[in-house]
């Protein structure tokens, strides 16, 4: 990486951009699946079956990560946009960061 | 010992320097060795190579004292003021990579073209417009008013460009205003003397204005200033948001 | 002023999915519990109006959400232009509409 990048809130910006592509380029497949309960109940619950797998759940809450940060992310980004400067906006950042990753465990720790 | 003594009494080896050296069509690195001296800037460095190594580098500096912003350039891969960049805080390995600033068309060597850095300062309205007359009192401003200290926070710009050059937005969209013109537009915003507002709100909320802006704060990073260009720029947000919502955008 | 009206849709839209998602983020951390089974997630969202309102909401604005987020992307980092970045960010746009509230319609309708 570019030595002028490598500080925290360019790393809050990547993360944030990565995240939102990441999440934009599933959602399509994520809405196939999902529609596949207009054909038949039983082909969503094939893929559901599949979905079991451990390295799928990893995926899955690999998933939550992306959508938890993204989120997070997203309110600091609204603060420091509409409300007075502060600062502890970089401190926000690692929180984000903190609390996304917490909101992904809960996912791993309840899907196993 | 002098500034320019040769004969160093330090046994440090010497520094192994990168020097970019080009000009608008393109360019190269040139490796120079230069003596190690105590308290060594990197301006020290360049002037070192013109003078004892190669007449013809091309490079810029006025104050040496860190007052004018002239000697920004890149020091391996971070915008800096090299007269207030000593040697031994940025040395790797006892090697140095010195290049012109980023983000500016090159004009030779070390030097760039700043026409486009002044040129946004322009497109943002940032000169302050009076309204008042020699026939009116001064204007009677309070140093405390909660508006004054916002406007003095953003106000020592000294127009260096390393904002510019550490700006990713810039580096993705030419038309982007830029930090350092948008952070002139929010002091002057809250100049209670200034009365060009309604044009410097069109101006900074037009298509390469302050919304371009991803809060990356490389600016309040590397401002030498201690500005915070990504602040003013927020500010400048709610202040279009405030004007477009009243309809009173340009 | 198209960058900040983009930018308004995009602020506007990310002030609505938030809570759509801490929604969607609870329901997913419930849900997963002893796996995903197809009859136990559409016994809840069968002939639910609130199941569609909220998610029909959700696919709504993040249509134009992640559009105005993509059209950036491709703005900035693949010096995408005009006729070009309009046409792919439209495209875009109607997809995840058109594909979302399809899958809304597939998992509500009763």
């Amino acid at each position: 990486m570019k030595p002028h990048r490598r500080q925290p809130l360019y790393l809050a910006f990547l993360l944030h951009r990565l995240s939102g592509l990441g999440l934009a380029l599933f959602l399509p497949f994520h809405f196939y699946v999902l529609s596949l309960a207009l054909d038949s109940e039983a082909e969503l619950d094939g893929f559901l079956h599949w979905s079991q797998a451990p390295l799928v759940k990893l995926a899955e809450s690999g998933l939550v990560f992306l959508l938890a940060i993204h989120l997070f992310g997203g309110l600091r980004l609204l603060a420091l946009e509409n409300m007075p400067w502060r600062d502890a906006y970089k401190n926000a950042a690692a929180l984000a960061v903190a609390a996304a990753f917490f909101v992904a465990c809960g996912f791993l720790l309840r899907a196993f | 010992m002098g500034f320019m003594d040769d004969s160093s009494s330090s046994t440090a080896p010497p520094i192994a320097v990168r020097v970019w050296r080009g000009n608008p069509d393109g360019g190269s690195f040139e490796a120079f060795e230069v003596p190690q001296q105590p308290s060594q800037t990197i301006l020290d460095v360049v002037t070192w190579i013109q003078r004892h190594a190669d007449a013809s580098l091309s490079y810029r500096f006025a104050c040496r004292v860190g007052m004018c912003g002239s000697c920004a350039m890149m020091v391996n891969g971070i915008p800096r003021w090299t007269c207030r960049t000593h040697v031994n805080k940025v040395m790797r390995d006892n090697s140095l990579t010195i290049e012109p600033l980023r983000n500016l068309p090159v004009i030779k060597d070390l030097a760039c073209d700043m026409t486009e850095f002044f040129d946004k300062w322009k497109q943002a309205e940032g000169h302050f417009q009076g309204s008042a007359t020699r026939h009116e009192k001064v204007a009677a401003l309070s140093p405390n008013s909660p508006q004054r200290r916002v406007a003095n926070a953003a106000t020592e710009c000294i127009n260096c460009a390393i904002c510019y050059a550490s700006c990713d937005v810039v580096n993705w969209n030419r038309d982007y205003l830029g930090p350092a013109a948008l952070n002139r537009a929010w002091s002057l915003q809250n100049d209670e003397r200034d009365s060009g507002g309604a044009a410097r709100l069109a101006a900074v909320g037009g298509d390469a204005g302050c919304h371009q802006c991803h809060s990356q704060q490389g600016c309040a990073t590397y401002c030498p200033n201690e500005l915070n260009p990504t602040a003013s720029i927020a500010g400048l947000k709610r202040m279009v948001m405030k004007a477009y919502v009243k309809g009173g955008l340009g | 002023m198209l960058e900040l009206r983009l930018y308004i849709a995009q602020r506007v839209s990310a002030t609505i999915i938030a809570p759509l998602v801490l929604i969607h983020l609870g329901m997913m951390i419930y849900a997963i519990q002893g796996g995903l089974d197809a009859a136990e997630i559409l016994a809840r969202t069968r002939g639910s109006w609130w199941w569609a309102a909220n998610y029909g909401l959700f696919v709504i604005a993040v249509a134009v959400h992640a559009a105005i987020g993509l059209r950036n992307v491709l703005r900035e980092w693949l010096c995408l232009r005009g006729a070009v970045l309009g046409a792919v960010t439209w495209l875009s746009f109607a997809l995840l509409l058109v594909t979302g509230l399809r899958a809304v319609f597939a998992v509500v309708m009763p």
